[in-house]
């Protein structure tokens, strides 16, 4: 009989795990033994990384999506219908639409998303870059920004734990491309009493950024924005002032997995080795839709997703799931509109930075242009 | 107060070996997310957490119950004693 494979979730680790499971069971699929299904509530997938870019004129929206089912192999399955309902129980994924889906193996690949009402005011005073539309708005603000007080708050939990510096060091570039850096007071704050959770990238920013001209203040946790005074206090008791306020909102997972009574706030226990959900045995999880204590960025998803196939196809062939997550995650970081540098890390070896350079940088810029052969599972 | 091996934490995060966004971004997102009267576990492998938890627990009000030195890891426990 057919062996059920659904993916809840079209972003880049379902895709990826989509891709190469249909590819390394090509056999198996085409006879029938195999099904493959994504689930996605969008027909585009967007490369979320690019909007850092975006954000300061550096990419277009076009550069940044594709058609979800373009990406797909042509033997997998997509329904374009929101899951709102996960039995595990009953082995189902219940759709929008009425459709049941029924599953031997499921994948859950939901992601994050801001959540800026978490705190209140943020909503109505911040500016943010992680979404489209937000990402839009801030891009306007900063276009017609003369000159003042920008003060960058992040929320936990967030993805791309790195993205705040980048555009912190971005930023600061830019605004001396344009001329005005002198007439911008940027104030950088960290929820932590260092500048960044990876000790080796705090130090670095410790170093740089009194050589930039940026300000700091560790152990600032948001609590409240006055979008009318134009001020943000943290749970600490620091008030700031600010002209505009950009900040990383806190995160949570998809609804779906709270109403289905899977995760806190959207966030699934999972095993940090096998990448089972906790309790289960034919539900993995990936990406930032796992709770584990590590980067939600998309490669980890990207390195999770090759030891989920792996055993997917183990455990269909042979009964058996040997592949264990080592926590490798792997982040570019861009320190400059010119230079960058990365982080490579697992469970048992820390971060190292190494020096910024331009070829890190083109690397990067490569990368943001052949990232749609990662969701294909080709790189 | 109950004696700190006693204590069973209504969440535990196993944060060794998890360089980022590491122990204390987690307890801060726990404290956040949790209701009031739970106990929060942070298993860290890193020294430095014994003493930067307590330290921005004090800061937020928030109760800190103790740290139970293991073999190369530490148990730290809080407490929600108030809404953040």
């Amino acid at each position: 009989m057919s062996k059920k494979v659904v993916i809840v979730g079209g972003g880049v680790g379902g895709t990826i795990i989509a891709n190469l499971l249909a590819k390394k069971m090509r056999q198996e699929v085409k006879k029938g033994d195999i099904a493959i299904d994504v689930v996605s509530d969008d027909p585009i997938h967007f490369y979320q990384p690019g909007l850092l870019y975006m954000l300061i004129g550096l990419k277009n929206q076009e550069e940044l999506t594709r058609d979800e089912r373009k990406l797909l192999d042509p033997m997998v399955g997509l329904h374009l219908h929101p899951a709102v309902k996960i039995d595990k129980d009953k082995n189902e994924v219940h759709l929008k639409n009425g459709v049941i889906l029924n599953y031997d193996i499921l994948v859950i690949a939901t992601g994050s998303k801001p959540a800026p009402e978490v705190i209140p005011g943020l909503r109505e005073g911040g500016n943010w870059f992680y979404e489209l539309d937000a990402c839009l708005k801030l891009r306007h603000e900063l276009m017609n920004f003369k000159g003042g007080k920008i003060v960058l708050a992040i929320g936990l939990p967030h993805k791309c734990p790195v993205a705040p510096l980048e555009v912190t060091f971005m930023l600061d570039d830019w605004f001396r491309q344009k001329g005005i850096r002198d007439k911008v007071e940027y104030t950088y704050t960290y929820p932590i009493g260092r500048l960044h959770g990876l000790e080796p990238v705090a130090n670095f920013a410790a170093k740089t950024f009194p050589e930039r001209n940026i300000k700091s203040e560790t152990l600032f946790n948001m609590k409240e924005v006055d979008a009318n005074k134009k001020t943000i206090t943290s749970l600490e008791g620091v008030t700031l002032k600010y002209d505009l306020l950009i900040t990383i909102p806190p995160h949570k997972g998809a609804q779906v997995i709270e109403d289905s009574g899977l995760g806190q706030n959207g966030f699934i226990p999972t095993d940090r080795y096998t990448l089972k959900m906790e309790g289960s045995n034919n539900v993995y999880v990936v990406g930032d839709t796992t709770n584990l204590p590590i980067s939600k960025a998309g490669s980890t998803a990207h390195f999770e997703s090759d030891i989920i196939v792996e055993n997917i196809a183990s455990e269909i062939r042979d009964g058996l799931t040997p592949f264990r997550y080592d926590g490798k995650v792997f982040c570019f970081i861009e320190t400059s509109l010119t230079k960058g540098t990365y982080i490579m890390f697992d469970y048992n070896n820390p971060p190292n930075i190494v020096p910024p350079s331009s070829l890190i940088h083109w690397f990067k810029l490569t990368y943001n242009k052949v990232y749609w052969l990662t969701p294909m599972g080709i790189l | 107060m109950a004696d700190l091996k006693d204590i069973k934490a209504d969440v535990v995060v196993d944060a060794r070996g998890t360089y980022c966004p590491g122990p204390l971004m987690e307890l801060i997102k726990e404290m956040r997310q949790q209701p009031v009267g739970a106990v929060i576990e942070v298993i860290s492998g890193d020294a430095g957490s014994a003493k930067d938890v307590p330290e921005w627990l004090k800061k937020v009000n928030q109760e800190f119950l103790g740290v139970l030195e293991e073999n190369n890891y530490w148990r730290i426990f809080a407490k929600k004693t108030k809404e953040m």
